[in-house]
């Protein structure tokens, strides 16, 4: 019985006991670390519920608009530099947290789309131009410009390099 | 109409326009593409709740002055450890500038506090599982450690390329 616990919650349901577990134990050493990272969790939840709703629109729309077909050929092995421009931008305009997306390239990864591009995708997320004033104030113009440059280049790289050692390997 | 390629849609073999206009009438494509992102999503979201649940845990528990207390003025070893130390943290990227900012007034080299701020937003140990669970276990471990590396390239090349060595 207790051996087809994992087969029923799956993945997903193992992660998320393992976590509760972690609390759970802390709690009983002390509670109040718990009740600070719940504080914590439930402003995080806020924060980030527009940012899910947009995920959940996008891939709507995803499902709605595009056939396996159609990922493929805009984000797949055949898409070339179209595919690339896709992914640097996206990455690029894409708000809220990296994990907010996890779902929608799982989704667009099962449609066709290129290793390569979810990687590159993955690690333009880091630009994030609204908050270049803040790097400015920090660290300067010069520094923000050089960064973000070399981010762009090692995303295409990284990319590549992602998808070569990779290759011939499924999930 | 089936000649004209401004006319053709990003759905599969060449269709035309209207077809796509017609999906997104129908209330049956509508309903379909619904329930398909909701099973899609709610397999996500305990994965994604656990991600809230750990990010939250340690922010909790890792105080913001630890970070200055960790580099060693070791110009070989500090990008190294403000790499790690990026990569197990995580957050807003806000949060790193202004770790970075508090770094950079304790005299830590700007070599640390570069691969420490891009680790912060290219690698995530802490999410790493959701990224396993939902891209591959594979994908996401080399894309992890490709994304370490870069972060001390990328801070090299900077601090080389501003001559703030």
């Amino acid at each position: 019985m207790i051996g087809r616990i994992p087969e029923k919650v799956g993945g997903s349901g193992i992660f998320l006991l393992s976590i509760s577990t972690i609390y759970v134990t802390l709690g009983i050493i002390d509670i109040q670390v718990v009740r600070n990272a719940l504080w914590m969790l439930g402003g995080l939840i806020l924060r980030i519920s527009p940012v899910l709703a947009l995920v959940f629109g996008i891939i709507f729309l995803t499902n709605l608009l595009f056939e396996a077909g159609g990922i493929v050929r805009m984000l797949g092995e055949g898409s070339g530099l179209r595919g690339w421009i896709f992914a640097l931008l996206g990455g690029i305009i894409s708000s809220g947290p990296i994990y907010m997306w996890y779902p929608l390239l799982g989704d667009l990864k099962e449609k066709g789309m290129r290793e390569s591009l979810i990687a590159a995708f993955l690690y333009n997320r880091a630009i994030k131009i609204p908050l270049v004033p803040m790097m400015v104030h920090y660290f300067g113009w010069p520094f923000a410009v050089i960064l973000s440059l070399y981010m762009v280049i090692f995303s295409v790289l990284n990319g590549l390099a992602v998808e070569r050692l990779t290759e011939g390997r499924g999930r | 109409m089936e000649n004209n390629t401004f006319l053709r849609n990003h759905s599969g073999e060449g269709q035309p326009l209207i077809r796509v206009a017609m999906k997104v009438v129908s209330p049956g494509a509508l309903k379909q593409a619904f329930l398909k992102t909701a099973r899609s999503f709610t397999r996500s979201l305990p994965i994604l709740l656990g991600v809230f649940m750990l990010l939250s845990l340690a922010a909790t528990l890792i105080p913001k002055g630890l970070y200055g207390r960790i580099f060693t003025g070791n110009q070989i070893f500090d990008p190294l450890i403000g790499a790690l130390v990026g990569s197990v943290a995580g957050g807003n990227p806000v949060t790193s500038y202004i770790i970075g900012g508090e770094l950079r007034l304790q005299g830590i080299s700007m070599l640390a506090i570069t691969a420490f701020i891009l680790a912060w937003v290219t690698v995530g140990i802490i999410q790493l599982p959701a990224e396993a669970l939902m891209l591959g276990r594979r994908f996401a471990l080399v894309r992890n450690v490709v994304s370490f590396f870069s972060a001390v390239m990328i801070a090299i090349l900077t601090v080389l390329a501003l001559g703030w060595t």
